[in-house]
């Protein structure tokens, strides 16, 4: 039983993949294992979101961490370090 | 009638209009703090800096904005708080972002006004893009921002 998420990137990520993009996940997938689903897309995922890079996500438009999991139509976005203010 | 208490804008911003509207007429205020963030045409050892390229995440960034003021107002002894925060292309010399507060003595609004700017360097998301003599490069996020916050007793983990 897989689900359907949006996922989002902003940054330094989004000119590297595109602004958003849908990911198909089964339920109790963990916004850590999303991740790393896509870096196992190979090419420029695995390169931009490759762990020991500095990523943070957010789930739902609220920062989160990689334990979170994900619900059936959320939207979880990756992004680098911010540097706002 | 009380003035939205965060604005994500490329215009500019008026900063004595912006008092104004948040004082309101408040007989109960007496203090009001203000921090003007603005443009610098060097950061570190770069320098020749001659734009600077603001991308957020609409809604959320505003979503974390008020919650970080509502962190502040249970916080601090605060009369009212104002963010106001400019995206898109900027250059030198710009205003960046504006954080009042007012209260009825200076120490409670000199600490949320300082607060607010440490929780916004790390938990706000926004990305900074400057444009250099080499090139267009994203700003690097400063582990001395998380270090700052800290001092209030929360944990960031942007920078490190």
């Amino acid at each position: 039983m897989t689900m359907k998420v949006r996922v989002r990137y902003f940054a330094s990520l989004r000119e590297a993949l595109g602004s958003q993009e849908d990911a198909e996940i089964v339920a109790g997938t963990t916004v850590g294992t999303l991740r790393d689903a896509l870096i196992g897309r190979g090419g420029r995922h695995a390169e931009v979101l490759a762990r020991g890079r500095a990523v943070r996500c957010s789930l739902n438009q609220a920062m989160c961490g990689d334990e979170t999991v994900i619900a059936e139509g959320a939207e979880v976005a990756f992004f680098p370090p911010v540097t706002g203010g | 009638m009380a003035v939205p208490r965060v604005a994500i804008q490329t215009a500019d911003f008026d900063v004595a209009a912006e008092v104004a509207a948040l004082r309101d007429g408040d007989g109960g205020v007496g203090a009001i703090v203000c921090f003007t963030g603005t443009v610098r045409d060097r950061d570190g050892a770069q320098t020749g800096i001659s734009a600077l390229e603001l991308e957020h995440y609409p809604g959320m960034t505003e979503a974390a904005i008020e919650r970080m003021i509502d962190e502040a107002q249970q916080r601090f002894d605060i009369r009212g708080a104002r963010v106001v925060h400019r995206v898109g292309p900027l250059r030198p010399l710009d205003q960046i972002v504006l954080v009042v507060v007012t209260s009825a003595h200076r120490g409670q609004a000199f600490q949320a006004c300082e607060f607010l700017m440490d929780y916004l360097k790390t938990q706000a998301p926004f990305w900074k893009k400057e444009t250099t003599p080499e090139g267009a490069q994203w700003v690097d996020a400063r582990v001395a921002d998380d270090e700052a916050l800290r001092r209030w007793g929360l944990t960031a983990r942007n920078a490190g």
